[in-house]
């Protein structure tokens, strides 16, 4: 079933809040081999002028996943999530998450189309504390792989 | 300017303990069986552990946990993790491609696992003064 290209540009509520917690910053830190004192020991943070331990590069994803839920699981929007395939990823960063940021997650679809049997979907999700401070921008694109 | 290579072995194992941490539990990143039914060779990274990997390149190159400030790639190839205990290795190198005046260093950066490119696109951009 093709994506319906009127989704394009529609955004949804904010999810609710993400607590960041230090043991998850090391937790991820430490499955990706991050050895750096920085993501572990908050007075090494501290000393780069951070509250917290800092997250590594992509570990807003771990939050923005979750929230693309919206997205994916919209029944109107009908994506067989059994044929997503994560096609492109980009992270623009106002600054590192640090534990003890509570973020939320504000889900726009810039585009949706169907090219050559198969659907794109190009999602933007705006990651802010909850006091309305940007943190970092997450896009995503995904291929929803058609019937062969 | 050539920065110099970094390179990441990854295993089974690494790949069980990312799905954990990251919450990201698709069997195709743990079962040869369910990878092998939706047309995969075996088992492969997720993208986000390479995304994640190729990260900690570019970190170590600008010598600081915080300083990226944009980071984006395409998943262009699946990296297979064959189920031994040596697993298979990524290699990184990268590029400078601009300095700015207000301290930004842009890299392109090249990812390959096996002699073949596993991202394209792949950019950064890092602060490189405080």
């Amino acid at each position: 079933m093709p994506l319906d290209p009127s989704f394009t540009g529609r955004t949804y509520p904010p999810t609710a809040p993400y607590q960041v917690g230090r043991e998850k910053i090391r937790e991820f830190a430490t499955a990706i081999g991050a050895t750096d004192p920085a993501h572990h020991d908050p007075a090494a943070a501290q000393a780069l002028g951070h509250p917290d331990v800092v997250a590594p590069p992509t570990f807003p994803f771990v939050i923005t996943m979750a929230a693309s839920r919206q997205i994916i699981e919209d029944p109107e929007l009908g994506v067989d999530y059994s044929r997503v395939v994560h096609g492109d990823q980009r992270f623009a960063y106002t600054r590192p998450v640090v534990a003890g940021d509570e973020l939320v997650c504000t889900n726009t679809i810039e585009d949706v189309s169907t090219r050559g049997g198969h659907g794109f979907l190009t999602t933007r999700t705006d990651v802010s504390t909850v006091g309305g401070e940007p943190v970092v921008a997450v896009w995503a694109k995904y291929v929803v792989r058609g019937e062969a | 300017m050539e920065l110099p290579a970094q390179t990441f072995r990854v295993t089974r194992a690494d790949l069980v303990q990312y799905a954990g941490a990251s919450g990201d539990f698709n069997p195709i990143h743990w079962s040869d069986r369910v990878a092998t039914t939706v047309g995969l060779p075996g088992v492969i990274a997720h993208g986000m552990f390479t995304m994640a990997l190729v990260g900690r390149a570019i970190t170590g190159w600008a010598g600081a946990p915080d300083a990226v400030v944009d980071y984006g790639v395409r998943f262009t190839r699946p990296v297979v993790v064959p189920d031994d205990d040596q697993g298979t290795e990524i290699e990184v190198t990268a590029r400078v491609r601009e300095v700015t005046e207000d301290g930004l260093t842009r890299l392109d950066v090249t990812a390959t696992c096996g002699g073949e490119k596993v991202l394209s696109q792949a950019r950064a951009t890092i602060r490189t003064t405080r």
